[in-house]
Order: structure tokens, then C-alpha cells, then sequence
């Protein structure tokens, strides 16, 4: 086994091809193609070398894997990469999901075209950095530092409201992950180090643990997000142009998720134990309260975005319930949400290309011109439903399981909102597919294009795939997932039984 | 010549003796040469007088070096400011080239009384008693504030000079009245005898301190004693706001420091609370003031003085690690300021600057790659990772967090985003808004101050080592 740092160059490959996209000056017609081109590479050559993470990949240790290690900042801040059951998973979803972003921006954006590839790349590198950090301070830096390419992607190529949507995005993300930042600097002192896998076996203070674990939730609550902090996603969702839409909900919203399960739950057991209520109402609120504002929506993409908080509002429960379901279903939810809500973006991207507008008043009968689409729209409106058979279904359920052990009240209010998400999703499909095709605008619409097939049909079969055989996921991360819930428990009873013999 | 004389070593002062010597000679020079090319001669020499002062600084003997019975100090605090000001004051004689070689500014005298101020400087840093700190600090500011007013035909120009020269005069005033009753409490002026006779905390003693701190919260323009700053730096030429917003700013938190830590460590909590006061007042109205400025170097007023309270940030704790990142702090504020200044010096249409916000629309497609660099200094100054802004606010949070200072650090970072509102709004006019027109080239000299402070801000993650351990160290000099 040869010792190259593969982590690392899956990480600033992308960076590099943005590099190249600079030296290839120019701003005719033969540089954007070329942009275009060395963006869709680059993005394809990091998926194939991050499948060799895959590949090399020791699912049943649930340990660290691919570890990297070399001095930074100071003594107890160092460049330490690595990966384990739980974060792969996030690093393939990114990937995998690059060149469907770059191929959707293909004909849609005209303007600044190598600027939009460069951004793309970047904020490629900085999310895979973010999965793969293992110390806490370059995992803040990756973190916070996707805020500046996202800022400009939504502020220089979104639409008509795209400079208070990026504003909101910006300032929102910041605000709560200042606060995290300084519980980042008191663990740093409580430890002596901000090494993630060291800090996952050292004991915090209770105290600390409570104004550390509020702290890192204020930053991902806000990245979730959770109710009531979730208002810049709809603006930042609208607003941004199709590819950013699909990277936002796709995985910078799991980061919040990832947070929870890389530091919350590990690091702060008790407080996580302790506030686990909170947590529980939020979500329920969530999945509830945001469907119904779903309900309510005119725009296709602001309907999505609130049926996203709700998908969220699942994760959340399914994490803090503390349970081997509960998270293994929680980090499923999580891919499955990126691929479906991704996929749902890029649907939306497609008529948008062809209408220029996202009302869903304008739209109607699109099944009798465009069939394929029709059938590709259905496999993600049923797999957002959590129709069994799709991946939705899978990751829902599994959260709900794990909920139903832990808290009963929550599982019902969650269980009723899978009702409602039923009942928003139809709704927009009837509206937008099915019926008489009256609308003058509509009568020329063209189907699904070889290029826009390309892009939705493997995101379809991975839907099906992980809905009737969801066990590559599972077990690339069911070792991990075991450990942190194992260390989870043993750290709230030993707590509990303390309490009982005093 | 013998550096033994009279029982003094002159060794420690050499390089302030060249500084001297070397400003007396170019002022000859500027004044019996005359004629054509006169002042592009003095500024080229004043330049190459900085780098000379610096290499000497760095030749000294390594160690704490003292001399005139101990007023007068050289430590590796001192060389790290120091050299970081000789930066700083370079650095502004290279931006000013463009504006002294206007034919109706030929005033060499400019380059001369950067020097003298940057010699004021010098000795403050070293300053190790009230006597050298004053005189350092009196001989900095009197050259301040005629620079201020150099542009004498201008009428904001000369506002800006009486302005700074009685709200100085004022603090000095203040400075000295609190000297006066730390010398009559203690009995000494050196700040190793201050430090010794009080150990508690003498009402007296705490009055003078006070008014110490005042006079020396005035000259890094931290509230409440900020008020002349915006009005300064809108009024006074560019390049000298450039000079204004980077050099003194260094030595008089060196001052700051150096006279919190060894003249006064037996009474940490009684000037703790004042800059814990002054520090988050300073964030918080550099946070919230600069939200309405459509004037760039008004802005620029307003960011410095939020920069002032994060810097004090570190120095409220009280600690190595505090003052440590005080070092860090005002290293990378130097370097962000400077190319900030430099891309606001670039700002020319047709011969004439431009310092509206509203005229930096649609910079990023008239001219990327200075957009670009603009942007990163932007985001820097915001604070956001990776940049160089963000190691600068780790290591002073850090340090109050250590001291649980958590009121302190939380204000602070609250008060950096909404500072991160206004630095964002400039982005946005850049990159969000439709150009307007094209900009004069970028003069060679702008180009190489931009690529040199946009480059360490943008990589200086990449290896941050260098910068903090030497730091490290100068702080612990101090301990």
C-alpha cells in the first residue's frame, strides 16, 4: 500500500483545477468552453480518486482511516486529516455530486463564467475539508471558509433579490459560528489541543460541556437549519442559480448535521443528554410548522427549501435520540436528502432554464411535452415523500425507529409530519405535471435535453438503489456509528448511576 | 567613536542615532540642493534610511539591552514593533510617491517629518519610563500633526491638522497630569521602580493610571477617546492616512502594552476593567458607526478603531498569551491596512481620487485581479478563514478566553460580524454592482505594496508558524 496522502488530494484537487482555470486567461467563447471543461475534469477526477477512499476503506474499524498528521499552527494545533464511517460518506456525496453542479451551470450561466468555475472549485475544496478535518481549528477554517465562494455565487450570479439573500446567508452562518469558534478556543484550553480524535476521549466539565455544547449548536442550528433559525435557507435557495441551490442543500446543510455527530454527541454527551429535549421539540416543530409553510408556497424552489428544513428536522431527531437507529438512520437521511433534494434543485433548474420562472401558477400539464421529465420529477417527489422503495423512505423510517425508543411524543408529531410532506409534495406535482397543458407559454416546451439526462438519470438510480438496498451506506458507517453511540451511553449511565448512589 | 562614554551605552540607541542623524543630513540636503527631483532624492534616501535603521535593529546584540540608567530599553518586544513600524513607515513613503511628485506638493519636508515621527516612535516603543515615553511620544505626534495638515491649500486638509493638533495637545495634557500622580504615589518614573512600589492598589496611583490610560487610548484612537479619528483620516491626504492607520497605530499600543504589563502588573484588575471597558466600547461603535459611511477612508476610520478594541482584546488579559496576541494582531492589521491603503490610493479616474464607496462599482470586471486582492484584504479584515484577519482574532480571543474574559469575547465576536456587515457591503458594491467606468492604471509601486500584503493575508495559513513564535517570544520579554 503506497503512503501518499490520498485525503489531501482529494481535498485541494479542486483547488488546483481552479488554478488552472486562472492561468487559462481569455473571456472569448474558447475560454469559457475551456473553463467549463477543465472544471467538469477536475471535478470527475476527484470523484474517481476519492472512490479509492471507498476502495481502501476499512468499514468494519471504526476508527480514524487515511490518516494525515503535520505541524501547524502550534503545538496542540496541527494539519491532521483523516476519515472515518461517518464523514466518508459526506467526502463521496460532495464528489459525487460536483459534476452534476457543473454540468447543470453549463448553459445556464453565460456571465463570468470562470470566475462561477473557479468559485465552484473552491468551495468544493473547502467542503471536502470540512468532512475531513480532524482538528478543530482547520475544521473551523474550512467551515467558515465556504461562506466567501457561496457569498459570491449567490450575490453575483442568483437572481433579482440574490444581494440581501447572500447578505442573509453570510451573516446568519457567521453569527453562530463566532459563538462556536469560542467554545473552539475553551476546549482548546480545557485539553491543551484542538485534535478531534483527542478530544473525543477527554472529559469535558460539565459546565463547560453545557456553554460548549450551546455554543456549537448556536453554529449548527443556524447551518441546519433548525426552526426558527432556518429563514436565510428560502432566501438563499430562491435567490441562488441552480448549481448553488443544489450545493447548499445538498451538503453545506449537512454540515450542521455532521457537526452534531462529529462534536456534540461525542464530545458533550452529557449536555447532549441534557438538552436532548430541546433538540426533540425544535424538530418536531420543524418537520411540522415548515411543511406547513410548504404547503403555502407559490415559488418551486422556496417549497423545497421548507420541505428541506423538515427532512433536517428528521436528522436532528434521529441524532440526539442517541440510538444506533437514530444516528445510523440520521447520517442515511442525510445522503439520501442530498441526493433527492439535489436532484429536485436540478429539476427545478431545468424547467427554470426554459420558462425563467419558478411560480408554480405558471406552469401546468408539463407531462403531455416533456414525459421523461415527468417520470424523473415523480421518483423525487415520491423518494421526498419517503415513499418505501426510494432512499427517502429509508432514512425516515430508521430515524423515526430510533425516536420512537427515546421519546414517544416526538416520533407521533414527526410521524404526522410525513403525512403533510405527502401532502406538499403531491401538490406540487399535480400543479406542475399533471393536468391539461393550457398555458400558451408552455406549448413549445422541449423534453429532457442527452446533457440534462445525463444528470438526473444516475441521481434516479441511486434513489431506487439506496431505497430497496441501502447497505452500502450502512455499513460504511455502522462501525463508526457504533462506537460514538456505545461512548454516548456509557457516558450518560455512568452519569445516572452516579446520581443514584448519591 | 567609543559607545562606552560616560557610563552609557550608546549601542542599544544606535540605530535611533542613525535615524537621527540621518533625518538632520537629508534635511540639509532637501534644503541646499533644491530645484528639480529634490524631493524624489529625499524620499528615495528617507526609504533607504528606514531599511539601514531596520538592519541595524536586527544587528544588536540579541538579549534585553538597557541604557541611560534603564529609560531606555531594547528587548525583543521592542524589536518586533520596532521593525514591524519601520514597515509600516516604508511602506507609507512608497505609497506617497505618487502624491509628493505633484508638481504643486513638492515638499520634501514630507519624507523628513515621516522619519522624525517614525524616530518618536522608535523611542516609545523602547520607552522604559514616563520621561522616555513622553518625549517619544510627544516627538511622534508633533510631526503627526503637521503631516496631517500637509495638504495646507485644502481646507479639510488643514481642519484635519488643528483638529488632531488640540484634541493631541488635550491628551497629552492628560497623559502628563496622570504621570505626575503615578511619579508622586511611587516616587519613580521607571516603570521596573513603578511596578515595584505598587504592588496595591493606592487610590492616588489608580487616578494616575487612569489618566495615563486615557492619553494613550487617544493615541490609538480607542473610545472614548476616538473622536478625532474619522474626521482626521477623511481630511488628511491618502498616503498620510495610510501613515496614520498603520505605524503610530503600532507603536502606541507597543507603549499601551509595555506600560499595562511592566509598570503596572501588581494591579492587573484595577486596569483590566478599563480595558475590558475600552476595548468592547471600541468594537462595538467601530462595529456599528461604520455601517452608514459612504466615505472609504471614514470607513477605514471607523474599521481602525474596531481594530483597536480587538487588539486591546488581548491585552485586557493581561497574560503572555494576551500580549502575544496583541503582537500577532497588530502585525497582520499593518499588512492589511497598508494594501487596503494601497488599493484606496489606486481609486483614480482621470487624474482624480475617488473615495465614495458608490465608486468601487463593478470593480471585479474593470479590473479582477485588484477586486480580487481587495476582496481577500476585505474578508480579512471581517475576520474570516482562511485569511490572515482570523489568525489575528484567534490569537487575542484565545487569550481572553484563557483569562475568562468570556463577556469580553463574546461581545467581540458578535461585534465582528456585524463589522463583517459593512466590509460585505463593500464586496457587494465591487462584485455585485455594474461597472461605471474605467480606473487609471495602477502605479508599479501600489502594485508591489498590494501583491505583497494580499499574498501574506491570503497564505499566511499556510505557515502562520514564524509570525506567532516570534511573537511569542517578544511577548515573553515582556514577562
Amino acid at each position: 500500500m503506497t503512503t501518499w496522502p490520498i485525503l489531501s488530494v482529494v481535498t485541494f484537487l479542486p483547488l488546483f483545477g481552479a488554478l488552472v482555470i486562472y492561468i487559462s486567461r481569455g473571456d472569448d467563447e474558447a475560454a469559457r468552453s475551456n473553463s467549463r471543461w477543465i472544471a467538469l475534469w477536475t471535478t470527475l477526477v476527484t470523484f474517481a480518486v476519492s472512490l479509492i477512499l471507498v476502495w481502501r476503506f476499512d468499514a468494519t474499524n471504526p476508527d480514524f482511516q487515511f490518516i494525515e498528521k503535520a505541524s501547524w499552527l502550534a503545538s496542540g494545533i496541527t494539519y491532521h486529516m483523516g476519515v472515518d464511517g461517518i464523514s466518508l460518506p459526506f467526502v463521496i456525496l460532495t464528489t459525487a455530486l460536483m459534476p452534476f453542479c457543473i454540468i447543470a451551470s453549463w448553459k445556464s450561466v453565460t456571465m463570468r463564467v470562470r470566475e462561477y468555475m473557479m468559485a465552484f472549485l473552491l468551495l468544493e475544496t473547502l467542503m471536502i475539508g470540512t468532512f475531513s478535518a480532524l482538528d478543530l481549528v482547520l475544521f473551523y477554517l474550512f467551515f467558515e471558509g465556504g461562506l466567501i465562494p457561496m457569498f459570491l455565487i449567490i450575490g453575483v450570479w442568483g437572481g433579482p433579490r440574490r444581494v440581501y439573500a447572500s447578505f442573509k446567508f453570510f451573516l446568519y452562518t457567521l453569527l453562530g459560528s463566532v459563538l462556536m469558534l469560542l467554545a473552539i478556543m475553551a476546549l482548546y484550553w480545557n485539553a491543551g489541543t484542538t485534535d478531534i480524535p483527542t478530544l473525543m476521549h477527554t472529559a469535558v466539565p460539565r459546565s463547560l460541556q453545557t456553554w460548549a455544547w450551546l455554543a456549537f449548536f448556536a453554529s449548527f442550528a443556524v447551518k441546519m437549519p433548525m426552526w426558527p433559525v432556518h429563514t436565510w435557507l428560502p432566501d438563499a435557495h430562491v435567490e441562488a442559480p441552480t448549481a448553488g441551490s443544489v450545493i447548499l442543500a445538498a451538503i453545506l446543510l449537512k454540515m450542521g448535521g455532521y457537526g452534531f455527530l462529529r462534536f456534540s454527541l461525542p464530545m458533550f454527551p452529557l449536555a447532549s443528554h441534557d438538552f436532548a429535549w430541546i433538540i426533540f421539540s425544535l424538530s418536531a416543530i420543524a418537520i411540522i410548522y415548515t411543511s406547513l409553510v410548504a404547503l403555502m408556497q407559490e415559488d418551486i424552489k422556496k417549497l423545497i427549501a421548507y420541505s428541506s428544513v423538515a427532512h433536517m428536522g428528521f436528522v436532528t431527531m434521529g441524532i440526539f435520540a442517541g440510538t444506533t437507529q437514530g444516528v445510523a438512520g440520521g447520517v442515511f437521511q442525510m445522503i439520501s436528502h442530498g441526493i433527492v433534494s439535489g436532484a429536485l434543485f436540478l429539476c427545478v433548474g431545468i424547467v427554470y432554464d426554459r420558462m425563467h420562472t419558478r411560480e408554480i401558477a405558471a406552469y401546468g400539464g408539463l407531462v403531455n411535452r416533456m414525459p421523461l421529465y415527468a417520470l424523473v420529477f415523480m421518483v423525487f417527489t415520491m423518494a421526498n415523500v419517503g415513499l418505501p422503495g426510494t432512499s427517502g423512505f429509508v432514512g425516515e423510517f430508521m430515524t423515526l425507529l430510533g425516536t420512537f425508543k427515546v421519546s414517544i411524543p416526538t416520533a407521533t408529531f414527526a410521524t404526522l409530519g410525513v403525512i403533510l410532506s405527502a401532502g406538499y409534495a403531491l401538490w406540487l406535482y399535480r400543479k406542475v405535471v399533471f393536468g391539461t397543458l393550457t398555458k400558451p407559454a408552455l406549448a413549445s416546451i422541449k423534453d429532457l435535453t442527452f446533457r440534462e439526462g445525463l444528470m438526473l438519470f444516475p441521481l434516479v438510480f441511486l434513489t431506487i438503489l439506496f431505497g430497496i438496498y441501502p447497505k452500502p451506506v450502512l455499513d460504511m458507517s455502522a462501525a463508526s456509528v457504533q462506537q460514538l453511540v456505545n461512548n454516548y451511553n456509557t457516558a450518560v449511565t455512568a452519569v445516572k448511576a452516579a446520581a443514584l448512589i448519591q | 567613536m567609543s559607545f562606552q562614554s560616560a557610563g552609557y551605552q550608546l549601542l542599544p540607541v544606535l540605530p535611533e542615532l542613525v535615524l537621527a542623524a540621518g533625518a538632520m543630513a537629508l534635511l540639509m540636503l532637501g534644503a541646499y540642493r533644491g530645484g528639480e527631483g529634490t524631493t524624489r532624492l529625499v524620499t528615495t534616501l528617507a526609504i533607504c534610511l528606514l531599511v539601514v535603521t531596520g538592519a541595524l535593529e536586527l544587528m544588536l546584540p540579541a538579549g534585553k539591552l538597557t541604557t541611560f540608567g534603564g529609560s531606555f530599553i531594547v528587548d525583543d518586544f521592542a524589536r518586533f514593533l520596532k521593525i514591524l513600524a519601520l514597515i509600516g513607515s516604508g511602506a507609507t513613503l512608497i505609497l506617497s510617491t505618487e502624491f509628493l511628485s505633484d508638481p504643486s506638493r513638492r515638499t520634501f519636508e514630507f519624507s523628513i517629518l515621516v522619519l522624525l515621527s517614525t524616530l518618536g516612535m522608535m523611542v516609545l516603543i523602547s520607552a522604559g519610563d514616563l520621561i522616555m515615553l513622553y518625549l517619544g511620544l510627544e516627538l511622534m505626534s508633533l510631526a503627526l500633526y503637521v503631516v496631517a495638515a500637509s495638504n495646507r491649500d485644502n481646507a479639510k486638509s488643514t481642519e484635519a491638522g488643528l483638529k488632531y493638533f488640540v484634541l493631541g495637545a488635550l491628551s497629552s495634557g492628560m497623559l502628563l497630569y496622570g504621570a505626575s500622580l503615578v511619579y508622586g504615589f511611587t516616587g519613580t518614573v521607571s516603570f521596573a521602580g513603578i511596578a515595584a512600589a505598587a504592588k496595591t492598589g493606592n487610590i492616588g496611583l489608580v487616578f494616575g493610571l487612569v489618566f495615563l490610560l486615557a492619553g494613550l487610548c487617544f493615541k490609538v484612537s480607542a473610545v472614548p477617546f476616538h473622536m478625532w479619528t474619522p474626521d482626521v483620516y477623511e481630511g488628511a491626504p491618502t498616503p498620510v492616512t495610510a501613515f496614520f492607520a498603520s505605524a503610530p497605530k503600532v507603536a502606541a499600543l507597543a507603549v499601551f502594552t509595555r506600560v499595562a504589563l511592566t509598570a503596572f502588573p501588581g494591579i492587573v484588575s484595577q486596569w483590566q476593567q478599563i480595558i475590558v471597558f475600552v476595548a468592547i466600547a471600541s468594537m462595538v461603535l467601530g462595529s456599528f458607526a461604520a455601517i452608514g459611511q459612504k466615505n472609504i477612508k471614514r470607513l477605514m476610520a471607523y474599521s481602525s478603531i474596531g481594530h483597536m478594541g480587538f487588539a486591546l482584546v488581548g491585552l485586557a488579559s493581561g497574560t503572555v498569551e494576551g500580549a502575544q496576541g496583541v503582537l500577532v494582531y497588530i502585525a497582520i492589521y499593518v499588512a492589511m491596512t497598508l494594501g487596503t491603503f494601497s488599493v484606496i490610493l489606486t481609486m483614480k479616474r482621470n487624474g482624480q481620487p475617488m473615495e465614495q464607496i458608490s465608486d468601487f462599482a463593478g470593480l471585479s470586471r474593470t479590473n479582477p485581479l485588484l477586486a480580487f486582492f481587495f476582496a481577500m484584504l476585505l474578508f480579512s479584515l471581517a475576520g474570516i478563514p482562511p485569511l490572515a484577519g482570523f489568525f489575528a482574532k484567534w490569537y487575542v480571543f484565545v487569550a481572553a478566553i484563557k483569562a475568562g474574559l468570556f463577556t469580553l469575547a463574546v461581545v467581540g465576536v458578535l461585534a465582528s460580524v456585524v463589522g463583517a456587515f459593512y466590509y460585505l457591503s463593500i464586496i457587494k458594491v465591487m462584485y455585485f454592482d455594474e461597472p461605471e467606468g474605467q480606473l487609471d492604471p495602477m502605479r508599479t509601486e501600489l502594485r508591489v505594496v498590494l501583491a505583497i500584503t494580499g499574498v501574506f493575508t491570503i497564505f499566511f495559513f499556510v505557515y502562520p508558524g514564524l509570525l506567532v513564535s516570534v511573537a511569542a517570544a517578544a511577548a515573553k520579554s515582556l514577562f
